[in-house]
């Protein structure tokens, strides 16, 4: 299974990813920088994701929690917390990048 | 106005659970610690990220809310009698000549210590911006984050963006001083106590203000004055609404802050320590919990606190050399049972 990250500039990349873990979890993992400050509790806002449009019709709807952070952190028609999206065989190919807002500050 | 001047062992920047264990841990090699917080009240990502929310990873706390949690360490810190000073932020760092620290906070208070303790987990908490491009010109001249005195704004056309507990309320409080009221979110549904919700549609249908749904995309003004600002409407399109004074709530969001100014060596903006001290490659000063990096670092609380207990030990030898320290347990010790009032 994968997923594929669109960056900033547009480049493509494909991240394996393996069936429950979270997105925000493959994400960093591979070393991208994603704020998820929180950890993955859904109590900050700084994975969030835009989801390619396509893809969201695909997705769990979001949780009242979820919805609340997307508030919080200027959410737009395609936004999703990726702590807050599981893996599974249904999102093989799950295209997305990550938000401006949840991307860490160069030191 | 001269401040006096507050003389201790030890500076704590950051008041969350690794800060507070530390003061423990300090406090049974009697070091005396005050502790700085830019939040209005201790606990730091605990209280104010998830207060609700469970923790299951505290040994010997199968599970334990974040306001629990920091209870809890408040209690076990207070034999200590720590001294708190919340509202405040850490602005200056500066060396004496007899090797102690200044420290100066944005409030003006001022400290001298002989070790300071950076346990400032993400950094400073502040108000987050709305990403509109250009916002940076108006704020603070008709742009603001946070309401010092109401009557500032009276007169005033404000527009309040958000759907929060903060957003509500100051929507409700400044109405009747305000010259007009509108409120934009971007959902018809609000994260906020049901009696403001509710009091905010009556004001609505009273026609004492406006509710609007959509996202500010741009703002419009001279030299810092707001005179306007465009809205992408829910629809898709694009609508303008005047106003003069913007109050963009959105919670809060952590900044590195002015730790980047004090000489320390960074890594990603975390400041990277040894794994014996927990000092940084400033002598004298130490980084605990989230902030800090090594080999190996796993941000949990959990380590923080094993941290805080390494570096009590290498804190006293940095204030006290010529000192003798003898390790003891709080078990069988009675000078530290005395000390945490038990024996």
């Amino acid at each position: 299974m994968r997923i594929v990250l669109v960056d900033q500039k547009g480049v493509e990349q494909a991240l394996e990813a393996a069936e429950g873990w979270r997105v925000m979890e493959i994400i960093r993992d591979y070393g991208f920088p994603i704020v998820a400050e929180c950890g993955g509790a859904c109590a900050c806002g700084t994975c969030q994701v835009e989801v390619d449009p396509e893809w969201t019709t695909k997705l769990h709807p979001p949780r009242d929690d979820e919805v609340d952070m997307l508030d919080r952190n200027f959410g737009g028609d395609w936004s999703r917390l990726s702590c807050q999206l599981i893996m599974t065989p249904a999102l093989d190919g799950l295209r997305l990048r990550i938000a401006d807002v949840a991307l860490r500050e160069a030191a | 106005m001269t401040q006096e001047t507050i003389s201790t062992d030890v500076v704590i920047i950051g008041a969350g659970p690794c800060g507070l264990f530390a003061v423990f841990e300090l406090g049974l090699l009697d070091m005396k610690c005050h502790l700085i917080d830019i939040l209005d009240r201790s606990g730091g990502q605990c209280a104010e990220l998830y207060p609700e929310k469970p923790i299951y990873d505290i040994p010997g706390l199968p599970v334990v809310s974040g306001q629990e949690l920091t209870d809890r360490l408040m209690e076990q810190a207070a034999p200590f009698k720590p001294e708190f000073h919340y509202n405040e932020m850490v602005e200056e760092l500066e060396k004496l000549p007899d090797g102690r620290w200044r420290v100066k906070t944005d409030g003006g208070l001022v400290f001298e210590a002989k070790v300071i303790v950076i346990a400032a987990g993400g950094g400073s908490f502040q108000p987050k911006k709305p990403p509109i491009p250009g916002i940076e010109a108006y704020e603070g001249k008709s742009v603001f984050y946070a309401v010092k005195r109401m009557e500032t704004f009276r007169g005033k056309n404000i527009l309040i963006s958000g759907g929060g507990d903060s957003a509500l309320d100051w929507t409700i409080n400044l109405q009747p001083v305000a010259a007009s009221m509108q409120l934009i979110h971007r959902r018809d549904g609000f994260r906020a106590a049901p009696d403001s919700v509710k009091k905010m549609h009556a004001l609505v249908d009273e026609k004492k203000m406006q509710f609007h749904l959509g996202q500010i995309t741009a703002l419009h003004g001279d030299n810092g004055q707001l005179e306007g600002v465009t809205v992408k409407g829910n629809d898709g399109n694009d609508f303008q609404l005047e106003c003069d004074t913007l109050l963009p709530f959105f919670g809060l969001t952590m900044k590195l802050g002015p730790i980047a100014n004090w000489g320390l060596n960074l890594h990603e903006n975390l400041i990277p320590v040894d794994t014996e001290k927990f000092q940084t490659n400033v002598p004298g000063i130490f980084a605990i919990g989230d902030i800090n990096t090594y080999p190996g670092k796993l941000k949990l609380i959990l380590s923080g606190f094993h941290e805080a207990a390494l570096m009590a030990q290498a804190a006293f030898r940095h204030a006290n050399p010529d000192a003798k320290l003898t390790f003891q347990y709080t078990t069988s010790s009675t000078s530290l049972q005395k000390k945490l009032g038990v024996a």
